[in-house]
């Protein structure tokens, strides 16, 4: 075969020592050998497929799944700009060609030395530092062609909030003592709680009124209880991390500024369900997040905050640390789970739920980063003070990630209500040059467009579902009036139809068609009928697909032509 | 020309598995083969043979027409190809091969003749031929290919059970617990049967014990994977035994109740500690014990074997290795256990139930039987021979002196099946005068003097008998090509004229219309099958015999109550070695055997185009052995043996053990059979295709 | 669970009874209503892929797959709801735009049921492949997979447990493969045809029926086959 290089000695020392766990080492396996070769040569491929038991086309499915593996070989350093649309509107288009010009390259070949290649992918979660490229593990914010190969410090995010819970610690101490932690009220909440029966820890996250911060939201004491109610074992607490949500980049902010917080929360969820085992499951783009983390594991183990009878309570419970390989759709709950288990990323078709069938089948909670941070909060402060934030429907703070046309892009805490035009306005410095706003995203690509007369809209459960909106994971992303929407939509279009796994019919062929359509209505070839193909494929996408994906992928586009009709083409709207 | 396509329900013509097929015609032929997926016992699998290998049937060199040979009565008979023969009429060929039967009949008495059904024929051929050969003839010397096939097996079963079949349904392979797999290629052999022991293994947590000295691919899927030498069987099995006794996981009930033999067999079983067993065998201590106690401590465990069992010089006393563990801890009797020989052929089972062979009536009623044989002189009408005749290698011993001079072949190939075939040849040179039936000419063809063209499974009605004791129809799909005829037809009309010849016409009754009559007439006569007739079969997709009244459902797994011979007999063994171990000058055991693209002789898959996939010879040899030997993939090589010598290609692999070179028997051109050895098991007779000597030089 | 436990509902109307367990699908087909499936099929496992068979469920939020969704007591249910009939003509009409349909009779049937627009999608990516004529048994011609998954299904866990089969890529442009795209005489394959046997169009197709569609004779197809052997033959 073309290049297949021996298998490296290192891979079968690695294959060795964790060659009797099986299939679920797959990703772990391929996400090293990438490392060594740049991309899976066959050779290497048979011979996990020999250690793990896995049939080989089986892994070459998995390697062709994810976009960070590769089956032929790229190049040493990938150069990899984000073209979703809060980079988009950027400038990150240009960004990529004046790269492949630089290079000599078109997108997608690697120079002659092998030394680079240039990719445009989707969201980094560098919103508030756009354009956000990844340059090999640099992440690098505001690019430019000099920073790209010069690359400057790890971006942070502003953070703003007055008072802060959550992000109370990020950014002011060393994420990685426990000493600073636990002085500024860390574990607290954890300690306190080991000492009650998992029961009353379950009603007290109940009796709080805490929903989940991934965009789902839902009711977290109730999935803890669920799982708990199981009396089958092992059980898994997981912790999805894998953020992905075009213009959301909270999660990371926590686990770089605050990753023991996570760990806490963890710790208190596992101890809830009834869960030995945990898993935390970071995308592979996040590779300054996965250091950190994973030092910040380490220690905690080191210190006796993981691993067997934690703090003298008689719980055991340990993290394992695993990386997502470049596809949004892993952050799906059951997809995660496949992920894991290595295999393509398929979402699961549910009942059952993962509270009774999750992770290799067994009882599972799986929880988002910052519902994590929440829990370790209500723990520490009791669900009484923890219910006057937040709103009666939307208890606690919440984390807005803010970006685009802003004055102050980053990470907002908010604990009261607040309007988003408040947030806007008030609090985020209002849009750039002073212009005004042609559209608000609100919610990520899965979320939709909230139109200038309508941001009055409160930013909570309830206040945006009466107007048939929803908080999702809390990205807010502005365009002012000289925006190109055409082009956003065509990026959102674009987003979804690389992300779409393939498994159902409506989500594969309809992020495909909705891509097209959003095609040719940038570049003027909009078609008469276009309207209602949209519409028919956004209903079928909405009504009958298997995910969440599938089922958000027309919503910012069925909002867009509601509010701004006049980007489609030369069509009137059909209906209303 | 677009002529509707019709579809026909049928039964595979290749293995034991006996898959039910829906052939798609256009213009008479085969154009798709498809697997209805709601009808035992494939429900819709099939393997590449039964999916893509029926087009040998439509293949331009069959046989449409009856020859003769152009130089009759020259001696010796030299071999030749079909210009070696001249078209004849039905009645000229008919006749003449009725003359010379009978003269031969006549001169020297029926015993004179040697005679081979054919398991790829339907019952309903095989009912008849024997029936003519006893009835008309007086001779018991009827056999087929089981000789060389599962001899052993049922001679092991008949003395510790008193049965011989599959004792198991392939319905409960799936919800296996436990099970035990020896000397079989699975995957190769019986392909769909092999689908639903790793639906066991991987969907419901069954546990599997390979015991094979290759490296086959169901080692893949199991927990224990047990590389004994080629040979060390008995050793093996009696440790496994052993180790079942000492830890106390016998089924004390079962031995109480349903065994006898506990006594003399438990001290022979003293010195087979696992210890001895690793020195012999191979396998270490350790694991035969992990196995062992695995086998011994299942709910349900069963055993299922092949050829690796069977075709040895102690063949029999393997098959009793394995019978005594089912014995000792009750693994018989119920669902999900039992002693399974997986037959080979489409039919193997079925000829073997309809007397094809020398010492049973159908039913495996005995010849010896005075009150059985009394009910079959009734029926037929004649008297009948009481001594058992001879088994197919008894019958090569016979021709080689001289007793017997003529013989009848019908749908087999000896000439490439027999061991040591350069002798085997030289016998066939010798014979008077030699009747040959098929569908196409092959090696055992070119020594014919009459040859009588068969039609193919597709071309006429009948049952297939599947290994898991199935009673299955098989249909008309298409026409016949030229002037060729059903084997039973044919059979009839020889008979009738051969009684003419010897004077005995009507004398036993030859008078059938269609198969379903020649079915009806042998049940009548066979207890376990007085359920079953056409119609029913066609009305149930199959029938498991035995099936004693109509209203009986038929019977997919045995012994719940007793066995045939009343308790099960634990025997007690001793290891012997084989007949012919590597030397200096003969370093290497050569075991012969199958692929999955091939059948045996290769009569069909030749023709078909499995033979692309798979075109040629290939001597499988292990890496080390490789280097040493000087050779890589694609490489030639001589083999040579005691017996003569062949050129083969090579191939590479892990999955033989050092030490053993491995070759299928498919290939004229390599005949496997030149290399191997006459030796036979004495209770069985069976010649042993798995060890012999040779040498192995880069060509 | 009490196994003989039964659970009532409607049906368009009409009301049926049936043994837990049972799927929507099933309880519809007593009552002889016919809901029109693509990837469903006895001998694979149902992963409800294509959602053709979804309905309209009184008080779900979305339509439901009936192939996979177990019945509910007091369940109203509707088969041919207009949101089921937009799903299900959509469906047909963007695989029609991806996918060659022509040769498969159950998507034709389908299509006209639905009235559909075979050009409903001018300017679609079709996923148009070279066909795959790799071994003497079977043609892959990837232009016409509808991915319903059942061939990979029927080489893993669903008949054969070869695992010969992956689907490579992801979305859209996912397509059924070998490990790295091998010829399949160079995958695990052992051409048992139990994926052609499962295939609900042409894609996998005999290759013997294939060249006699195309207008070969019978001994046509025989020198094609020598040829091809000798040709393969100088090339090894």
């Amino acid at each position: 075969m073309f290049n297949d290089p021996p298998v490296s000695s290192h891979l079968l020392e690695f294959l060795d020592q964790n060659g009797e766990r099986g299939r679920e080492m797959l990703l772990p396996a391929l996400l090293y050998t990438q490392k060594i070769h740049d991309f899976i040569p066959p050779a290497s491929a048979s011979a996990i497929g020999a250690a793990l038991n896995v049939p080989l086309a089986d892994i070459f499915g998995v390697i062709e799944f994810y976009s960070m593996l590769a089956s032929q070989p790229r190049a040493e350093t990938s150069i990899r700009i984000c073209t979703t649309p809060s980079c988009a509107s950027q400038g990150s288009g240009e960004l990529v060609l004046q790269t492949c010009q630089h290079l000599g390259v078109d997108i997608g070949e690697a120079t002659r030395d092998g030394q680079y290649i240039v990719e445009e992918v989707e969201c980094l979660g560098l919103c508030d530092h756009a354009p956000g490229v990844l340059v090999g593990d640099e992440m690098v914010g505001e690019a430019t062609l000099e920073k790209i190969f010069n690359p400057e410090d790890h971006p942070r995010s502003q953070i703003y909030g007055d008072p802060l819970y959550l992000m109370a610690r990020s950014g002011e101490i060393d994420p990685l003592s426990t000493a600073q932690f636990q002085e500024k009220g860390g574990f607290e909440g954890l300690k306190k709680v080991l000492r009650l029966p998992p029961k009353e820890l379950i009603d007290m996250v109940t009796n709080s009124g805490l929903t989940g911060r991934g965009g789902a939201g839902f009711p977290t004491g109730l999935k803890w209880k669920s799982c708990a109610e199981v009396d089958r074992f092992p059980k898994y607490l997981v912790c999805n991390e894998d953020e992905s949500e075009p213009g959301t980049f909270k999660d990371r902010a926590l686990i770089e500024g605050d990753p023991f917080t996570i760990i806490e929360g963890m710790i208190i969820a596992a101890y809830a369900v009834g869960a030995g085992k945990g898993y935390l499951y970071i995308r592979g783009e996040y590779t300054h997040s996965h250091q950190v983390i994973s030092q910040a594991l380490e220690i905690a183990g080191q210190e006796g905050f993981l691993g067997k009878d934690i703090l003298g309570s008689g719980f055991d419970f340990e993290i394992e640390l695993r990386s997502g390989a470049g596809a949004y759709i892993c952050g799906e709950e059951t997809a995660l789970f496949e992920s894991i288990e290595g295999k393509r990323g398929f979402p699961r078709v549910k009942p059952p739920f993962p509270t009774t069938h999750g992770l290799f089948n067994q009882p599972t909670v799986i929880n988002n980063v910052e519902t994590l941070a929440n829990v370790a909060l209500i723990c520490k402060i009791g669900p009484e003070e923890y219910k006057k934030l937040g709103s009666e429907d939307s208890a606690g703070p919440r984390l807005f990630s803010i970006s685009g046309d802003i004055n102050l892009p980053g990470i907002y805490e908010i604990s009261q209500p607040i309007t988003l035009k408040d947030l806007i306005y008030e609090k985020a410095g209002g849009v750039r040059h002073g212009k005004e706003i042609r559209a608000v995203l609100l919610g990520g690509a899965a979320g939709k467009f909230v139109a200038p007369d309508q941001l009055d809209v409160l930013l909570t459960t309830q206040g945006t579902r009466e107007v048939g909106l929803s908080l999702g994971s809390g990205a807010v992303v502005v365009f002012d009036e000289d925006v190109d929407m055409k082009f956003v939509l065509h990026g959102l279009g674009h987003f979804f139809a690389h992300e779409s796994c393939g498994k159902c019919y409506p989500c594969q062929l309809g992020t495909q068609r909705q891509a097209e359509i959003l095609d040719r209505n940038l570049r003027g070839q909009a078609l008469p009928g276009d309207i209602e193909r949209l519409e028919d494929v956004i209903a079928t996408m909405t009504d009958s697909s298997l995910c969440g994906l599938g089922q958000t992928a027309g919503s910012a586009i069925g909002s867009a032509i509601k509010i701004c009709p006049e980007y489609f083409g030369i069509e009137e709207v059909s209906h209303g | 020309m677009n002529e509707m396509a019709k579809t026909v329900r049928s039964t595979c013509p290749y293995c034991g598995v006996g898959c039910q097929v829906d052939l798609i015609i256009k213009e008479n032929h085969i154009t798709r083969v498809e697997a209805p997926f709601d009808v035992a016992p494939n429900y819709g699998r099939l393997c590449t043979k039964g999916r893509y290998g029926m087009d040998y049937v439509s293949h331009p060199s069959r046989l449409t027409y009856p020859m003769i040979r152009k130089d009759l009565g020259a001696k010796p008979r030299k071999p030749v190809d079909i210009s070696g023969f001249r078209r004849a009429s039905w009645d000229e060929a008919l006749d003449l091969a009725a003359e010379k039967l009978a003269g031969i009949a006549r001169e020297n008495g029926g015993d004179a003749l040697g005679t081979f059904c054919s398991a790829k024929a339907t019952n309903e051929d095989n009912y008849l031929f024997q029936k003519f050969i006893r009835g008309v003839f007086g001779t018991n010397n009827v056999d087929h290919c089981s000789r060389l096939c599962h001899a052993a097996s049922v001679a092991g079963l008949q003395i510790t059970l008193g049965s011989s079949a599959m004792s198991n349904s392939i319905a409960e392979m799936k919800d296996l617990e436990v099970l035990l797999v020896t000397g079989s290629n699975t995957s190769e052999t019986h392909p769909v049967i092999s689908t639903f022991m790793r639906e066991a293994v991987v969907k419901n947590g069954a546990k599997l014990i390979v015991a094979d000295p290759r490296q086959i691919e169901m080692t893949q899927f199991a927990d224990y994977y047990l590389q004994h030498k080629a040979g060390t069987d008995v050793v093996l099995f009696q440790a496994l035994a052993h180790v079942i006794v000492k830890e106390g996981l016998v089924d004390q009930d079962f031995l109480d109740n349903r065994v006898e033999g506990l006594d003399e067999y438990l001290p022979s079983l003293e010195s087979y500690t696992p210890e001895y067993a690793e020195a012999i065998c191979g396998v270490p201590a350790e694991q035969i014990r992990q196995a062992a106690r695995l086998y011994g401590s299942a709910g349900a465990a069963a055993i299922y074997w092949g050829m690796g069992i069977s075709q040895s010089v102690h063949g029999t006393d393997n098959a009793i290795s394995l019978a005594n563990l089912a014995l000792l801890t009750g693994n018989i009797g119920r669902p999900g256990t039992g002693l399974n020989p997986l037959r080979g052929q489409n039919n193997v089972q079925g000829c073997s139930d309809s007397g094809g062979l020398p010492n049973v009536y159908p039913g495996y009623q005995l010849v010896s039987d005075p009150e059985l044989r009394q009910k079959f002189e009734k029926y037929w009408g004649v008297e009948l021979n009481p001594e058992p005749g001879l088994t197919t290698m008894e019958m090569v011993d016979a021709a080689e002196k001289g007793v017997i001079q003529g013989y009848y072949v019908m749908g087999e190939n000896p000439m490439m099946s027999e061991p040591d075939l350069l002798h085997a040849r030289h016998v066939m040179e010798e014979l008077d005068f030699v009747l040959y039936q098929d569908i196409f000419m092959n090696e055992t063809g070119e020594y014919a003097d009459v040859i009588l063209p068969a039609v193919s499974f597709a071309e006429k009605e009948g049952t297939f008998t599947n290994s898991d004791r199935r009673v299955q129809l098989i249909r008309e799909a298409i026409l016949p090509p030229g002037e060729a005829r059903a084997d039973w037809d044919i059979i009839q009309d020889l008979a009738l004229r051969v009684e003419v010849e010897l004077g005995k016409e009507g004398s036993v009754g030859f008078k059938f219309e269609n198969p379903a009559q020649i079915w009806d007439e042998m049940a009548e006569l066979t207890p376990p099958f007085q359920g079953i007739t056409h119609e029913r079969v066609e009305r149930e997709d199959g029938v498991h015999w035995p099936c004693p009244k109509p209203d009986n459902p038929g019977t997919p797994y045995l012994f719940t109550e007793s066995f045939p011979r009343g308790k099960g007999k634990l025997t007690p063994l001793e290891y012997r070695p084989s007949a012919e171990l590597p030397d200096k000058e003969y370093p290497y055991i050569l075991s012969t055997g199958r692929v999955l693209y091939h059948w045996h002789g290769g009569t069909m898959t030749r023709r078909s185009k499995l033979d692309d996939i798979y075109p040629e010879a290939l001597v499988e040899i292990h890496p080390e052995d490789a280097l040493n030997i000087k050779v890589a993939s694609d490489d030639w090589v001589k083999l040579r043996s005691r017996r003569g010598e062949i050129e083969v290609k090579v191939l590479v692999t892990e999955r033989s053990p050092q030490g053993l070179v491995f070759l299928p028997f498919h290939f004229a051109e390599a005949a496997a059979n030149i290399l191997t050895l006459d030796a036979r098991d004495p209770q069985a007779k069976i010649p042993d295709y798995k060890v012999c000597a040779v040498a192995v030089e880069k060509r | 669970m009490a196994k003989d436990k039964t659970i009532q509902l409607t049906i368009d109307g009409k009301e049926c009874r049936v043994p837990e367990g049972t799927t929507l699908l099933e309880a519809a087909r007593s009552l002889d209503i016919n809901i029109p499936v693509i990837c469903l099929h006895e001998a694979t496992t149902s992963e409800g892929l294509c959602r053709q068979c979804v309905v309209e469920v009184e008080g779900w939020g979305r339509l439901a797959p009936s192939c996979i969704t177990p019945v509910e007591e007091g369940q109203v249910v509707l088969t041919e709801s207009e949101r089921v009939i937009r799903t299900r003509r959509t469906i047909l009409e963007m695989l029609n735009a991806s996918v060659d349909l022509s040769q498969s009779d159950v998507l034709q049937a389908q299509m006209e049921r639905y009235e559909v627009d075979p050009n409903r999608f001018p300017g679609a990516k079709k996923r148009e492949r070279e066909i795959l004529d790799d071994n003497p048994f079977y043609i892959r011609d990837y232009s016409q997979c509808i991915l319903c998954w059942r061939c990979v299904q029927a080489c893993a866990d669903d008949m054969q447990y070869t695992y010969a089969l992956a689907i490579g890529g992801r979305g859209h442009d996912s397509h059924i493969t070998t490990f790295f795209d091998v010829p399949v005489p160079e995958s695990t394959c052992v051409f048992c045809g139990n994926c052609v046997g499962v295939c609900p169009t042409n894609a996998l197709q005999g290759k013997t029926e294939y060249l006699l569609e195309k207008g070969l004779q019978h001994n046509e197809i025989r020198a094609r086959r020598r040829q091809e052997r000798q040709d393969k033959r100088r090339s090894s």
